[in-house]
């Protein structure tokens, strides 16, 4: 497989090649030949918009926002600096696609920057990386110097004239960085936390400069969508939600790992590739885009297709499509208090609702889960949930709410069981 | 405070960033000072927000803000477990059950030799791996099981 060919696979088709992440195996199947077409032929911005406009490709990092259509918020004339911002600080619990990219293809993702920096006019572009994985920050780094030394970064890019360069910015340690405004206040050195929008980035974004802020899987499908066109990428998809898509299963199946497929591919095939459920096990529950996304039953799911469409349709949303599978053997309180203390913990502390109600959350949900719950406890939750809801600048109050509102509303026996008998039901 | 090798490698940071917006480097300053000397106490705190030109309080601010940097000695070995969801399907209370009981130590604490400090962690961004921990900040390891994460602890010196 390589990018010659329009195969399925759009960001992982290096892992079928040995040295998959050189810069020899990218070249040699079609790497860089997109951003060398565009700099030869002095592509207009507005054709480049077009043809990502074309392969409705949405934002891979959870929201699922056009991607051509942010682009074009960018101020064509402004006369000053601007950015490009890669987003791959992936902590949202059950991810794991942009560290592979970086891993297995990051040239992909150095080309797509390079071809969104020429399209937005930016001077300079950053890669956020996920504290935790600072392997992955160091090999970026190495494919970085390759480009350059390769003529693909930095002054007179192939001869064109044009400079460009990037850069890799490490976090060290705070969910809430995920948040593109609080990313932007940790490349600019302070506490990452979230920024009043609007200004959105656009306008005042990295050091008060127009800015776009991209997920690493977003940008790395960009080459493929302007070798073969934004048409062909739509079509790996389904209407509106264009191309392939890598999905990160976790949890209780045989095989976890990344699998890239089509978006609208059924969910009963995605997890047959991931070996099914755990062997001598039922499936229970799966939270289908991520630890933010509202949980769905096993019947609901296997009623969906691994699509934005399909899964907003079912009650829950494809966000980063981070699938969590939990088969018959989960006790949904304890799985709950996990996330509860996740959002708890992560609440960067600036808005009081948020502040105070993840830990109010986390605070009633771990007296169930030790035999402590009252019974006015379920109807507390939701109260609460609905008093972070739309009261806080960012969405991560909402996203502690989700887990909760969807939990009890789908397994509310179980928590009332706990409630009542001081044990779970679960095993028992 | 630190070596000419840190105080290269802060420099070469320095160079991603316009060169009016120093502050831009202090995350990683603040990761390779951490790196060299173990912790961060006040006083390399301070050190660091000096050579950047940014007042000390401002990378305080972020010293605070972030997990990964440790403002108390640690032991040499500081072994991060993910609990998350993911990882806890995957086995991640039985693991952090063995690593305690292998050490004699819980979340937070430090063996008596320094050797050792165990430590509670939020996602890592690898969960089909799981479950994974850690080791110092910089390397992970995954697909941990009880006879791996002996391996591993004696491992480290």
């Amino acid at each position: 497989m390589s990018l010659n060919t329009p195969d399925t696979q759009v960001c992982l088709w290096t892992l079928q090649h040995s040295e998959s992440a050189s810069l020899a195996t990218y070249t040699a199947n079609g790497g860089y030949e997109a951003l060398k077409k565009i700099l030869a032929e002095k592509t207009p911005a507005e054709a480049i918009i077009a043809e990502v406009k074309t392969s409705a490709l949405r934002g891979r990092g959870g929201a699922g926002f056009p991607t051509g259509l942010k682009w074009s918020f960018m101020p064509r004339n402004f006369p000053g600096d601007k950015y490009v911002v890669c987003n791959t600080d992936e902590g949202e619990p059950g991810t794991f696609k942009d560290r592979d990219i970086i891993r297995f293809n990051p040239h992909q993702l150095i080309e797509g920057m390079i071809i969104a920096g020429y399209t937005l006019g930016a001077k300079a572009g950053y890669n956020y990386i996920h504290g935790e994985i600072f392997e992955e920050y160091q090999s970026w780094e190495r494919a970085l110097e390759e480009a350059r030394a390769a003529g693909l970064l930095g002054r007179d890019i192939l001869g064109s004239g044009w400079d460009f360069d990037l850069h890799a910015h490490q976090g060290y340690g705070a969910y809430i960085c995920g948040e593109e405004t609080a990313l932007l206040e940790s490349i600019e050195g302070k506490k990452g936390q979230p920024r009043f929008k609007p200004p959105f980035p656009a306008s005042y974004g990295l050091y008060g400069k127009p800015t776009t802020i991209n997920n690493t899987e977003t940008l790395a499908s960009i080459p493929w969508i302007m070798r073969h066109g934004g048409q062909a990428f739509l079509e790996l998809g389904k209407p509106n939600n264009g191309g392939s898509k890598i999905f990160s299963i976790s949890g209780h199946v045989n095989k976890p790992g990344n699998y890239e497929i089509p978006l609208g591919t059924p969910f009963a095939d995605l997890l047959e590739m991931a070996g099914g459920v755990r062997t001598g096990h039922t499936l229970k529950a799966v939270i289908p885009g991520g630890s933010s996304a509202p949980v769905l039953t096993a019947e609901a799911m296997m009623a969906c297709t691994m699509d934005f469409d399909s899964v907003a349709r079912a009650g829950s949303m494809l966000g980063s499509g981070a699938v969590i599978v939990m088969d018959d053997s989960v006790c949904m309180v304890k799985a709950l208090e996990r996330l509860s203390y996740f959002y708890f913990e992560e609440s960067c502390g600036q808005c009081t609702p948020c502040r105070e109600g993840t830990g109010w959350l986390y605070r009633i949900v771990h007296r169930i889960e030790h035999g402590q719950g009252r019974p006015e406890d379920l109807d507390e939750l939701l109260r609460i949930g609905k008093n972070i809801g739309g009261n806080t600048i960012c969405a991560l109050g909402e996203a502690a709410v989700g887990p909760v509102a969807s939990f009890v509303k789908h397994f509310r026996k179980e928590f009332e069981y706990h409630i009542e008998n001081k044990r779970c039901m679960v095993g028992s | 405070m630190l070596s000419a090798e840190s105080l290269a490698q802060i420099d070469r940071e320095l160079t991603k960033y316009p060169p009016e917006q120093k502050q831009s480097a202090v995350m990683a300053a603040l990761r390779i000072a951490q790196t060299e000397l173990g912790w961060l106490s006040r006083d390399t705190i301070e050190f660091v927000a000096h050579y950047l030109g940014m007042p000390a309080i401002a990378a305080y601010e972020v010293a605070t803000f972030y997990n990964m940097y440790e403002l108390a000695p640690v032991g040499r070995n500081k072994v991060t477990l993910c609990t998350n969801l993911p990882c806890q399907l995957q086995g991640a209370d039985k693991i952090a059950e063995h690593m305690q009981g292998k050490l004699g130590i819980g979340f937070g604490e430090t063996t008596a030799d320094g050797r050792y400090t165990l430590k509670e962690g939020e996602c890592m961004g690898a969960c089909g791996h799981g479950p994974l921990c850690l080791h110092n900040n910089h390397k992970m390891h995954d697909h941990l099981t009880p006879d791996s994460v002996d391996k591993l602890l004696d491992d480290m010196k």
